[in-house]
């Protein structure tokens, strides 16, 4: 009476007994596919807060649009390849002139102000979403099957696979382009000094646009990725940018690697508790977390000292 | 008020206007009878809130096109409270104090209903909720009644159906939701009755991206031999992907919450083989010739079809059910009187509804059996009666 990835070879269990050690893969493959879209949007959060030093509330929003989007031309009839760029292209385009049309024009105005501005484009958003794509959840197909694939005892979809190395390629190439690249360092230079950036020439304000392109790309990929597996509705982006704001807190906001370790830290820390304590404490223990975090190190695990400049 | 006189000013032009006005008021015909609606019809709970808005407006149109209802015509006052409970509170209010409505249709979840049932109480006016919630019928209230089969009914009916399959150790993985919990409860104390054993006892947010964690530490229980799902909305579908994903094999109850096309379109091929409970409102050209729910179903299937081109569902159903109770009271009554409706709601026998047939006392509130359930199973994508 084997179920599932293992055979019933040990010894017979009492009721209720639960095999721990043979749970342990499945529930860190799950944690990390998990923790791997937390970190998208984390990263998104990230890389605002280091142009703007606004907590962007809308980041769930843009994961949102490339679930939906993509669903939609899915939908429609457009490939899948397709759909997924069209998606991620669009949403970068909705997060540019998101930064245009509310923030820029506020740019003198403090964090607090901008920070609610970007909670009034999400609503502006998951309404204009709700309004023209509908209420219902969307499926899309899963990129490459739904057969799922057995690694160490445990079973993976496909689709998580995607998940885990899109992200890896993604946090790659994020690395490269802030470190080697002008447009990236441009960004970074803002993050610590606006003054000094402009006065070596940092174009401050295409910093805050490109900030926000780059930012709604990511969660669009996100959204896309992670749309076969829990489908898309156009309130999906109040959780995942709630986790994902959880994760870069635990991370260090505008830290790239916090970002990506309170993302896969936060997706384990409740797969584990769902499976080992009891689902009731999953969410729970994440903000338990964050609460020790923030009291220990209140600049996040791997954040500067001080925060960002405002 | 339409028949009340001002005294003004000009006594002259005002007892011209009072003839006038009473003429008016003595053509009683154009006086409309008012049934006041809450439902989500945005927000979470939109997937049982649209339909059922839809549904009500389709039959109070239909009504008024045949004549209207005691020789009235009728007015639907609707307000849509997003999904949020309290603001069901501050409409049931409106309605009650500012539209003066004769009745109250609505509260699409139990959370709504519950936060308008203090407003129905003390203006004493009956109130008819589609939502599926037990706590809205028992302990009973005298003005309340509802229409949507309870959650305790799912899952009797589905432990009934696993019984008889031989299945008695289940795993129950519900969702955080009121729903979700609302059938947890529920299914906890019905399990025993049923003989079965709920071996397993988790719980997944409506929201959840991966349920993969919760299903590994299930299918870990020994001896285990089905799972029962209890939620609604897009949490069902994203549990059955994760039960695919991890090859379970065993057989998978979901409640009545999965009752509409979304949960086959979402889920896709992970659905396949899943049992849930549900109203015959799903598979009526399935149902026996004999059976009086048959021609009531086809009718509103293909009315709510053509008017609105959307499938139908369950929860619009609900709406139907109760605006006809209301409307054969107040034949009854011969009135609006809301103490004399109330009292014929009550009296309500032998009713075919779209949740099946409903014979109302002063102890059941509801009125409809276990037996209104159907079980069905998804069979290559479509529902399928398994019994």
């Amino acid at each position: 009476m084997a179920r599932g990835g293992w055979r019933s070879d040990r010894r017979p269990l009492g009721p209720y007994e639960s095999r721990v050690v043979p749970q342990l893969p499945q529930l860190i493959l799950t944690g990390v596919t998990v923790g791997a879209t937390y970190a998208l949007a984390a990263l998104g959060f990230s890389i605002i807060y280091n142009a703007s030093g606004v907590i962007n509330f809308a980041q769930g929003e843009f994961i949102m649009l490339g679930g939906m989007i993509a669903a939609f031309l899915a939908a429609l009839g457009a490939p899948l390849p397709l759909a997924v760029v069209g998606a991620v292209a669009a949403t970068a385009l909705i997060g540019f002139i998101v930064a245009k049309l509310a923030i820029a024009p506020a740019r003198g105005a403090d964090v607090t102000t901008l920070v609610i501005i970007t909670i009034g484009v999400s609503m502006i958003l998951r309404g204009g979403v709700e309004a023209t794509l509908g209420k219902g959840g969307r499926a899309l197909p899963p990129f490459s099957g739904d057969k799922p694939i057995a690694i160490a005892g445990a079973m993976v979809s496909p689709q998580s696979l995607w998940v885990m190395a899109t992200t890896l390629v993604v946090v790659a190439a994020l690395a490269l382009f802030f470190t080697r690249t002008r447009h990236g360092k441009g960004i970074l230079a803002a993050a610590y000094n606006r003054l000094a950036a402009e006065l070596v020439g940092v174009d401050t304000r295409r910093v805050l646009s490109m900030s926000f392109v780059l930012s709604a790309a990511l969660g669009a990929l996100g959204g896309v990725l992670i749309a076969p597996i829990a489908n898309a509705s156009y309130d999906a982006g109040i959780m995942l940018g709630l986790k994902g704001f959880v994760a870069a807190a635990i991370g260090g906001l505008g830290s790239g690697v916090g970002a990506v370790a309170g993302g896969l830290a936060l997706g384990l820390m409740e797969s584990l508790t769902a499976g080992y304590v009891s689902s009731a404490y999953k969410d729970a223990v994440a903000i338990v977390v964050v609460l020790a975090v923030l009291l220990v190190r209140p600049s996040g695990l791997f954040g500067a000292a001080s925060g960002g400049e405002t | 008020m339409r028949c009340s006189l001002r005294t003004g000013g000009w006594r002259r032009a005002s007892l011209v206007a009072a003839v006038l006005a009473w003429t008016a008021c003595s053509a009683h015909a154009e006086e409309p009878i008012k049934i006041g609606s809450v439902f989500s019809v945005t927000g979470p709970a939109a997937f049982l809130g649209d339909p059922e808005l839809k549904t009500l407006q389709i039959y109070v149109d239909q009504t008024n096109a045949e004549g209207g209802l005691l020789g009235h015509p009728i007015k639907l006052i609707a307000y849509d409270d997003g999904s949020e409970a309290a603001q069901a509170n501050s409409f049931a209010k409106r309605l009650i104090e500012e539209d003066r409505v004769d009745i109250l249709i609505g509260g699409s979840t139990t959370g709504s209903t519950m936060a308008m049932y203090p407003q129905v109480e003390r203006a004493q006016i009956p109130f008819i909720s589609c939502a599926a919630g037990v706590v809205i019928v028992e302990p009973v209230k005298k003005w309340m009644f509802k229409v949507a089969h309870s959650d305790r009914m799912a899952a009797e009916r589905v432990f009934a159906d696993a019984k008889k399959r031989g299945l008695t150790k289940i795993a129950l993985l519900s969702e955080t939701s009121g729903f979700g919990q609302s059938g947890r409860k529920e299914s906890l104390a019905a399990a025993p009755k049923a003989g079965v054993e709920i071996v397993a006892d988790e719980t997944y947010g409506p929201k959840d991206s991966d349920v993969t964690a919760q299903l590994t530490k299930i299918r870990a229980v020994d001896g285990l031999q089905a799972i029962f799902v209890f939620g609604m909305g897009e949490g069902p579908a994203v549990v059955a992907k994760g039960v695919a994903q991890l090859g379970i094999t065993l057989p998978v109850y979901q409640s009545h919450g999965v009752a509409s096309a979304e949960f086959v379109r979402l889920a896709g091929a992970a659905a396949e083989g899943e049992r849930f409970p549900a109203a015959a409102i799903l598979i009526p050209e399935q149902l026996d010739e004999s059976d009086p729910q048959r021609a009531v179903l086809k009718d509103y299937v293909a009315l709510f079809a053509a008017k609105t081109g959307n499938d139908v569902s369950t929860f619009g159903g609900h709406a139907r059910d109760a605006f006809f109770i209301f409307k054969a009271a107040a034949e009854r009554a011969g009135s609006v009187d809301k103490a004399k409706v109330r009292d014929e709601i009550e009296k309500t026998s032998g009713f075919v509804g779209t949740g099946g047939v409903v014979s109302m006392t002063p102890q059941d509130h509801l009125g409809l059996s276990a037996s209104a359930f159907r079980m069905i199973e998804i069979k290559d994508g479509a529902w399928r009666l398994a019994e």
